[in-house]
């Protein structure tokens, strides 16, 4: 790995600290972006004092998606072009009130899929002309199959899955990787206290996975691994009984 | 725009370290310094759950683990001050800290435990007769109020909140964060030296004595041991090595290899540890580590033996054991501590964790444990007749003007802790003043009525 510096966005979230943590034990650089900026700072500099690696932050909104290219232009700016970027923007909304109310339904699929798509088309841009670097999308295995009591937060998600196999092959002709990471139950904020959880992994057991599977360049991995079985299984079941299946 | 979600509770039976009680609590786990927060009823922070009793639980109300919060927010390279979030534990700072030549101001007997822990219970080490305890060497604590305010409190600023926090047992608030200085240390190494002493008066004349002393001093007692040999014990001195102490290693003297943690996966039956068996463990303990002289080890064996295992509190089977610790003053310690060894060796209870140690001048916390004079720590294994033993312990520690330490307590009636804790009016009349409507309580706080 090159030392130009990793940009992690929804640097806050679970998942993302503990991948930002995995990087600044190699001793890369890091840009955190989120919308919490007192909360970055937290992690910046808790990696800074650790590790003592360079770690910068800046504010990065994926809904507002306007701002999306002033955005990448000013992280270039002030750090050099990218070594790799981490995209861990991600809002588990709660199916029942999106059935409720569609307008919270469409602001899952904007957190989820449509800020997160053109912030990806950006950075694709970006790694295209320097020909070098990573590109890891959190996805989730919710994006396997439209299920009964997930299919809001699903189908954005399996847009995003959808989307990085596309940009895999566009920036796998100039040698940029992308991983698609598809968690099934980690330990953070947004599994926490909720029912039915089992084997649930740690950030740091993620993180690590992450971290390898971008060394070894691969495509798409399972957190836990094998949560790839689960999916195979859920997703050979034919319709006319899935759609029956309540969970 | 999306709704920003509060962190979510859940129901998790939880217990001290001492196993012993453990009951169902609503918890939740803020991972933004911004969540750190009130419930309606009472809330209660817990840090990693190395206090032994029901300190850290809060049954009727909600407990808020700070693990999560657990970030280093500021290091100056040039004075060791640190500040961290309050969920950082001393293992995570001694990780990052130690490679740069810092080492931890003071220290309990584990690593696990938390910051915010350790300034709530005020935690001494083997260092306390020369540098007091963790809560003097705290700078500055960032708190939540009962009113939801976010206070910064110090030894200058807001010192009666800062005081009543510190060995204050989370009952005046949250502690978001805790500024401290640590100590610069040469190699990652402890320069130690054993000496037997065949009974107590030689082990109280040795701990006496300033010729035999050093910067870290402990006393590890063989309690089965009566007659003439009651007390013996072994001498256990230590001062962080010098570069040219480790000769040997001085390319690298700040770095250690990680070390293989065991686990305990099962609670061992309870036959195991018996008299008998901790009786030969004990002679085999005094006999071996009492003729090793000098000798040098890294800072893990020496201030953290029973961290090289994890859950060892399953050794004492499934009904658990209790840790009673207690302090006695400096004109009252050879009688107390006789009587208390004595009424243990008598009992035939084995103990085989007793540690005694000198302890300097008490710091300025209100409900802090630790008094100049003499400390007596013992594990004892869970037995029916357990509870009258302790009573009459109770009776012997106050009848010497002692306290029993909070941290480690489960059992004490509310009545004697207040004979103990003579300055718990001074830490109600703040408590009454940050707290008025007891939104912070325990399980602790209301068997010891510690209340405004």
């Amino acid at each position: 790995m090159s030392e130009r510096p990793v940009l992690v966005l929804g640097a806050t979230s679970g998942i993302a600290r503990a991948v930002a943590t995995e990087l600044a034990k190699d001793g890369r650089p890091l840009y955190l972006a989120g919308r919490d900026l007192p909360e970055l700072w937290r992690v910046a500099s808790d990696l800074k004092i650790r590790y003592g690696v360079d770690v910068n932050v800046g504010v990065f909104d994926a809904e507002d998606t306007k701002s999306h290219e002033a955005f990448l232009q000013n992280v270039v700016n002030r750090t050099g072009s990218l070594g790799g970027a981490v995209l861990a923007v991600g809002y588990l909304g709660d199916q029942a009130e999106c059935e409720a109310d569609p307008q919270l339904a469409q602001a899952v699929i904007a957190r989820n899929y449509a800020g997160v798509a053109s912030i990806l088309l950006y950075l694709a841009k970006h790694f295209e002309e320097t020909r070098t670097g990573f590109l890891v999308g959190i996805s989730s295995v919710a994006g396997d199959r439209g299920r009964y009591s997930n299919y809001v937060y699903g189908s954005a998600k399996a847009g995003l899955t959808a989307l990085l196999q596309g940009l895999r092959s566009r920036l796998q002709k100039v040698g940029v990787t992308v991983l698609t990471v598809k968690p099934g139950f980690v330990d953070t904020a947004m599994t926490y206290g909720k029912e039915g959880m089992f084997k649930v992994a740690t950030p740091e057991q993620v993180a690590k996975r992450i971290v390898k599977a971008v060394r070894r360049r691969k495509d798409v991995i399972y957190v836990p691994k094998f949560w790839r079985w689960i999916m195979f299984v859920v997703r050979s079941i034919p319709e006319k009984h899935f759609k029956k299946m309540k969970f | 725009m999306l709704p920003t979600k509060p962190p979510q509770t859940r129901i998790k039976g939880l217990s001290g370290w001492g196993r012993y009680p453990r009951t169902d609590q609503t918890v939740e786990r803020p991972e933004k310094a911004s969540q750190l927060g009130l419930h309606d009823g009472t809330s209660l922070a817990r840090g990693q759950g190395r206090s032994y009793g029901d300190a850290a639980l809060n049954s009727d109300g909600h407990v808020i683990l700070t693990e999560r919060l657990n970030r280093f927010l500021e290091f100056d390279s040039e004075t060791g001050m640190l500040k961290v979030e309050a969920g950082a534990t001393l293992k995570e700072i001694l990780d990052a800290m130690v490679p740069k030549g810092w080492f931890l101001p003071v220290t309990p007997g584990t690593k696990f435990s938390s910051v915010g822990g350790c300034v709530a219970a005020d935690v001494h080490g083997k260092n306390h007769h020369v540098d007091g305890s963790f809560g003097e060497h705290v700078a500055s604590l960032d708190m939540v109020l009962a009113d939801g305010s976010r206070v910064t409190c110090s030894p200058t600023e807001l010192s009666d909140v800062f005081w009543a926090t510190v060995g204050g047992m989370g009952l005046t608030g949250i502690i978001e964060s805790a500024t401290f200085k640590m100590q610069p240390i040469e190699t990652a190494y402890v320069k130690v030296k054993h000496r037997k002493a065949g009974n107590l008066d030689t082990a109280f004349n040795v701990l006496d004595d300033d010729k035999y002393d050093d910067r870290y001093s402990v006393c590890w007692i063989d309690c089965l041991a009566r007659g003439s040999k009651m007390g013996r014990s072994v001498l256990i001195t230590g001062h962080h090595a010098s570069r040219a102490e480790v000769p040997l290693m001085s390319h690298a003297p700040l770095e250690l290899k990680e070390k293989r943690v065991k686990t305990f996966k099962r609670d061992w039956p309870r036959f195991v540890l018996n008299p008998w068996t901790i009786r030969m463990f004990n002679g085999r303990y005094y006999r071996r580590e009492g003729r090793r002289g000098e000798f040098r080890t890294d800072y893990d064996s020496f201030f953290y033996p029973l961290d090289r295992f994890n859950d060892w509190n399953k050794m004492y089977g499934k009904r658990g054991f209790v840790q009673y610790q207690f302090v006695v003053p400096r004109d009252q310690a050879r009688e107390g501590i006789r009587k208390a060894i004595d009424m243990l060796s008598k009992s035939r209870r084995a103990s085989f964790l007793a540690v005694l140690k000198r302890m300097g001048p008490p710091s300025q916390g209100m409900l802090s444990f630790p008094m100049d004079g003499y400390t007596l720590a013992l594990d004892i294994p869970l037995t029916n007749d357990l509870t009258d033993f302790l009573k009459k312990l109770d009776e012997v520690v106050l009848q010497h003007k002692g306290r029993v330490y909070l941290a480690k307590d489960s059992r004490v009636p509310a009545e004697t802790f207040r004979k103990m804790y003579p300055r718990l009016d001074e830490f109600l009349a703040v408590k009454r003043s940050v707290d008025p409507h007891n939104r912070f309580t325990s399980d602790m706080a209301k068997r010891l009525e510690i209340a405004p």
